[in-house]
């Protein structure tokens, strides 16, 4: 576990060729001539590039398509359009309840991943620094719970949130969401953690600091590139949630964007097919932007818990 | 005097300190104990208890809006004559075990792809992380768009290539329908599968490389005897992520076949959703879905066993 820092380095060469230290993959491609690679690298790579894009180009080439072309495949190409309309995100934004499935789903993601942050900065650093009696076994439970899929979770959960009388309030979703998310986050952080020199919390005790001062004045600060991936990953974890936001809440104004799509524009008819493209673009797009500022952050994030 | 004085004064300070660390040392348990409190009343309350309670769940007879009675081994005994069961344990084996291999290969040639050196390479490698982090249900969505019976894009190729002379009914024929789910579960999951290999495949020293071609080896051989060797650790520990998560799916098929048609696409996860929420049996939806903790309890464990190796490989010890 000694090996987090190069670790991290070697994520962010990942996305970042300009990183020196990272990359290795210079070497030897002079040995290869020009047609070779033609055939052997950039062929295969186009093929699986385009298999992986084009579904978001078909996304947004329907969400902007009339809907007579999108029907009528004999008179009009069905693979580019010359009179793209905005009437299906006219139709999303402005007369259905869309914003409001947005503002459900970006209110309950911040809220379980800012809760979610808080308990595993606390976990983490006392399995990490404290080192109490038994922290490596709750170390171990705790990357065990990253384990348990939902899918096994989401009958006895109904009914716990049933009795609890959260059932169809956005407050279920928030209560629940964080048993997902701390197990990846405390992993993420306690290699974040580990990489903070301990003479420096060592100095700060003998200086009389309390350990809440030395974790909000010293290792927090330190730690910033940590929370980030944490903060991107569990958010874009809350984004995704399907079923327990599809089995806990009820009400179409409580609905989160993926499980207001799937019941709410999905009604056997086919003229739906441009609003539902759209709010399918548009419920992606949040995340996506997102992942454009962040992505070093986010692979890091994403094999952090691997690594570990 | 003076330094009869001064001696004992020392001696106090440094006792004094050793105390205070002392104490520090003592309190770790009771500190650690504070601040794990709102990690663990999360996991307790809303993991391990619904865990048990889930188990529980799957011995009653307990419906929607009725508090259930002990029944024993009744419900398992019911899925035992259920053909429709068993069909979604075959259905979940098959897409399970099609989806990963085909992912692992795929992810690993893309992961080798992308590590060697051209033009673009950061946004590439960018790019092709797209589909993991749209919303499932999102990109199923566009899935049943592209796979729609009558307005297929794929279809309409075909047609117009002069392949097929029929629409191709991707969603509404039972084996088309199964390759189409499969394949939309590589599609999402190729991307996580790839990257991670690839920052797997970017701590190999490229000296180890340049050896072997002075030996004399082929690439083959590079790949078989350094790189497969040396990404072994990581690539158990992602494969049994990707079977873990892919055995229990759920969002892909629910948003494209919900099960459909004839149940050839249920899923054990599916299937108990069906049963328990939309049908109400709360009590025979637990027991499909604690039928799927055996194949998961096995999955952990070669996980555990995958880290340990990794541990091992890297000369630590188990800190």
């Amino acid at each position: 576990m000694t090996d987090l820092p190069t670790t991290h380095v070697n994520l962010k060469g990942v996305l970042t060729s300009s990183a020196p230290t990272a990359d290795h993959s210079e070497g030897m491609s002079y040995l290869q001539s020009v047609p070779r690679r033609l055939v052997t690298l950039y062929l295969p790579l186009s093929i699986i590039v385009f298999v992986l894009l084009f579904p978001f180009y078909w996304m947004g080439l329907t969400a902007v398509k009339p809907d007579a072309q999108l029907l009528d495949m004999d008179t009009y190409s069905p693979f580019w359009t010359w009179n793209p309309t905005f009437k299906h995100f006219y139709k999303l934004l402005f007369e259905s309840h869309y914003p409001m499935w947005l503002w459900n789903t970006m209110y309950v993601a911040v809220c379980a991943t800012f809760l979610s942050i808080v308990a595993s900065v606390l976990a983490a650093y006392a399995i990490v620094r404290l080192r109490y009696k038994g922290a490596n076994v709750v170390g171990g439970l705790i990357f065990l719970a990253y384990l348990v899929p939902p899918s096994i979770l989401f009958i006895p959960l109904a009914t716990v949130v049933f009795q609890y009388g959260l059932f169809d309030s956005p407050l279920a979703l928030i209560l629940t969401y964080p048993t997902i998310l701390i197990p990846f986050s405390t992993w993420l952080l306690m290699g974040y953690f580990k990489t903070i020199p301990f003479e420096l919390e060592e100095c700060a005790l003998i200086d009389g600091a309390s350990r809440w001062q030395i974790l909000i004045k010293i290792v927090l600060p330190l730690a910033v590139p940590g929370l980030i991936s944490a903060f991107i990953f569990c958010f874009t974890l809350c984004w995704n949630e399907f079923i327990y936001a599809l089995t806990f809440l009820q009400s179409v104004q409580n609905k989160t964007v993926p499980v207001a799509i799937v019941n709410e524009f999905v009604d056997g008819d086919v003229y739906r097919w441009g609003s539902l493209m759209a709010g399918a673009l548009a419920g992606s797009l949040p995340l996506v932007i997102l992942y454009a500022f962040f992505v070093e952050h986010y692979v890091s994030a994403m094999t952090g818990a691997v690594k570990e | 005097m003076a330094d009869i004085a001064f001696a004992p004064a020392k001696a106090k300070s440094q006792i004094r300190e050793a105390t205070s660390w002392d104490q520090l040392k003592h309190n770790h348990n009771w500190l650690g104990f504070w601040f794990m409190v709102p990690a663990m009343a999360f996991l307790i309350l809303f993991l391990a208890y619904p865990l048990g309670l889930g188990v529980w769940l799957s011995f009653t007879d307990t419906k929607i809006g009725r508090v259930g009675q002990f029944i024993g081994y009744e419900n398992y005994e019911w899925l035992w004559d259920d053909a429709v069961f068993w069909l979604s344990v075959f259905n979940t084996l098959l897409y399970t075990f099609l989806a990963s291999a085909i992912k692992f290969g795929i992810g690993l040639y893309l992961a080798l792809l992308l590590n060697e050196n051209m033009p673009f390479k950061a946004m590439l490698r960018a790019m092709v992380l797209i589909p993991f982090i749209v919303p499932t249900v999102l990109s199923a969505l566009a899935f049943w768009w592209i796979f729609d019976s009558q307005f297929s894009i794929i279809s309409w190729s075909l047609k117009h290539l002069g392949l097929i002379s029929q629409n191709i009914n991707f969603l509404g024929d039972t084996t088309w329908a199964r390759i189409c789910v499969i394949f939309a579960n590589i599609w999402r999951g190729v991307p996580f599968v790839a990257i991670t290999l690839l920052a797997g495949l970017q701590t190999v020293s490229p000296s180890l490389y340049e050896a072997a071609t002075l030996d004399g080896a082929s690439r083959w051989q590079m790949f078989r005897h350094i790189t497969y060797p040396l990404l072994t650790p990581i690539i158990a520990v992602v494969m049994t992520f990707s079977v873990l998560f892919t055995f229990t799916d759920f969002q892909l098929i629910w948003a494209m076949t919900r099960g459909g048609p004839v149940n050839a696409t249920h899923l054990m996860a599916t299937l108990s959703y069906q049963r328990a929420i939309i049908g109400g049996q709360l009590g025979e939806g637990a027991a499909i879905a604690s039928a799927m903790i055996p194949f998961l309890l096995g999955a952990i464990m070669i996980s555990w066993f995958g880290l340990q190796r990794r541990k091992w490989q890297q000369g630590e010890s188990n800190d």
